[in-house]
């Protein structure tokens, strides 16, 4: 589906990363595979660091950390926030929506529009077009989206297709209407009979959590996880990417009457940096152009990354300069967007570390 | 075909002798689909070409011959 926006525009951005790091190079003997195979992977892959909330730390937790430095640092007032979007695949309760939980933790008032969004990798993304599509209504002048996910809490600590690689974060992006914005277009496409890639098969009403839904089994690679983890299928996640990702730019950008030249930097969610250079591969973008370095540096926090990448790269930048930027999304679901728009500058982009 | 069997050799060093008459690397075991990627990264820097991502499926990479057909579609004869 192609969607397009006038008037509008993000005018600042958060990240918040738990200060927990950890190292791949002390974790690898958590996996059951020859060391060679495993330092081998972290080169093609980038495994390096990644950023984990340390203890039972909840999505709230650190959106109500981000908040409130916005509201002490005088950066954003609360009664100027009309919606609260949230994006998380890991929120803190079945109910009430995690958005609710952050309102009230928050002492927001009443009359803001909460609402949570399941959405991983391409949640940032969806996130903005839901922010977008809010900012339609003339009661509302700013929203307030927020991404955040604490998925390693889901995830087997003896899994090398999945630990490696996964990270805790959460990005606060505000968004507002302006008179004087570039058109911004965007695409969304979602394919749920490919549900099975990547997903926690238990603990919902489907599969509810029990003790045998606890139990580690080895799969056929030899990676240790239970029914209560996340899986991903790897092979078929990359495959979708590369089938999916280069077609769904070349026509956006062909919907827009632009070409690769004219965008400044692609900011594409960052599971790793094999997939990320055979994407700026298959689209002839120079790699400089499209950063790989948050996976390395932080892991993969689903909806968080695209946001990282811009606050971790452009935020000297976009203090004061606008950035030709195209945005993509791809992963659960399946799902996969992408976006053009113009970034910057930003009334403030900054990245803190949690608690 | 010497250069690719090197690679596939230190990427499983105990399948070394089966690389040659394996009709399924993955079949018969000797690599997984963490294996491919680290094998496309070193096809890619050995020959310095850059495999499309379309291509990186089992199906291109099941045995040497195999292999060697993919990689005479980037016009290197291994």
């Amino acid at each position: 589906m192609r969607l397009d926006f006038a008037n509008k525009k993000i005018s600042g951005l958060l990240t918040v990363l738990p200060r927990n790091e950890r190292s791949f190079l002390d974790e690898m003997a958590n996996f059951n595979f020859p060391i060679s195979r495993s330092l081998k992977l972290k080169a093609v892959m980038g495994y390096d660091r990644h950023r984990l909330v340390d203890g039972p730390v909840c999505v709230s937790d650190l959106a109500v950390f981000g908040m409130t430095h916005l509201f002490e640092t005088g950066t954003l007032k609360r009664d100027e926030i009309d919606a609260l979007v949230l994006v998380t695949q890991s929120p803190d309760y079945f109910m009430p929506a995690t958005s609710n939980v952050i309102q009230g933790r928050l002492g927001l008032h009443d009359d803001v529009f909460c609402v949570d969004i399941n959405q991983g990798c391409a949640g940032f993304v969806v996130g903005l077009i839901e922010a977008f599509m809010l900012l339609e209504q003339p009661a509302i002048q700013k929203v307030v989206l927020i991404n955040a996910d604490v998925i390693s809490r889901k995830v087997s600590t003896r899994d090398r297709n999945s630990f490696p690689l996964i990270g805790d974060a959460a990005a606060i992006t505000l968004l507002e209407r302006t008179s004087d914005a570039a058109p911004i277009v965007a695409s969304i496409k979602m394919d749920g009979s490919r549900r099975d890639a990547l997903m926690i098969p238990a603990g919902g009403f489907r599969q509810p959590s029990h003790p045998a839904t606890a139990t580690m089994t080895e799969d056929s690679a030899g990676n240790f996880r239970a029914l209560d983890h996340l899986v991903m299928d790897g092979a078929a996640v990359f495959n979708f990417v590369m089938m999916e990702i280069p077609a769904m730019i070349e026509s956006l950008l062909t919907a827009a009457h632009r070409d690769i030249g004219s965008v400044d930097a692609f900011l594409f969610h960052q599971p790793n940096r094999f997939m990320l250079q055979k994407l700026a591969d298959k689209l002839g973008v120079p790699h400089e152009k499209m950063p790989s370095n948050v996976v390395e540096n932080f892991g993969n926090s689903s909806g968080v990354t695209i946001p990282l990448a811009i606050a971790l790269n452009l935020r000297q930048q976009l203090r004061d300069t606008t950035v030709q930027v195209c945005l993509a999304g791809f992963g659960v679901g399946l799902t996969w967007g992408a976006m053009l728009l113009a970034l910057g500058p930003l009334h403030f982009c900054e990245m803190i570390d949690y608690p | 075909m010497k250069k690719v069997h090197d690679i596939l050799t230190q990427i499983c060093p105990e399948a070394a002798q089966e690389f040659s008459t394996s009709e399924d690397f993955f079949a018969d075991g000797l690599l997984d689909s963490f294996d491919l990627i680290t094998l496309v990264s070193d096809l890619d820097c050995t020959f310095n070409i850059s495999i499309d991502g379309g291509e990186i499926v089992p199906e291109h990479f099941l045995n040497l011959r195999a292999i060697a057909a993919l990689l005479a579609k980037y016009g290197v004869t291994p």
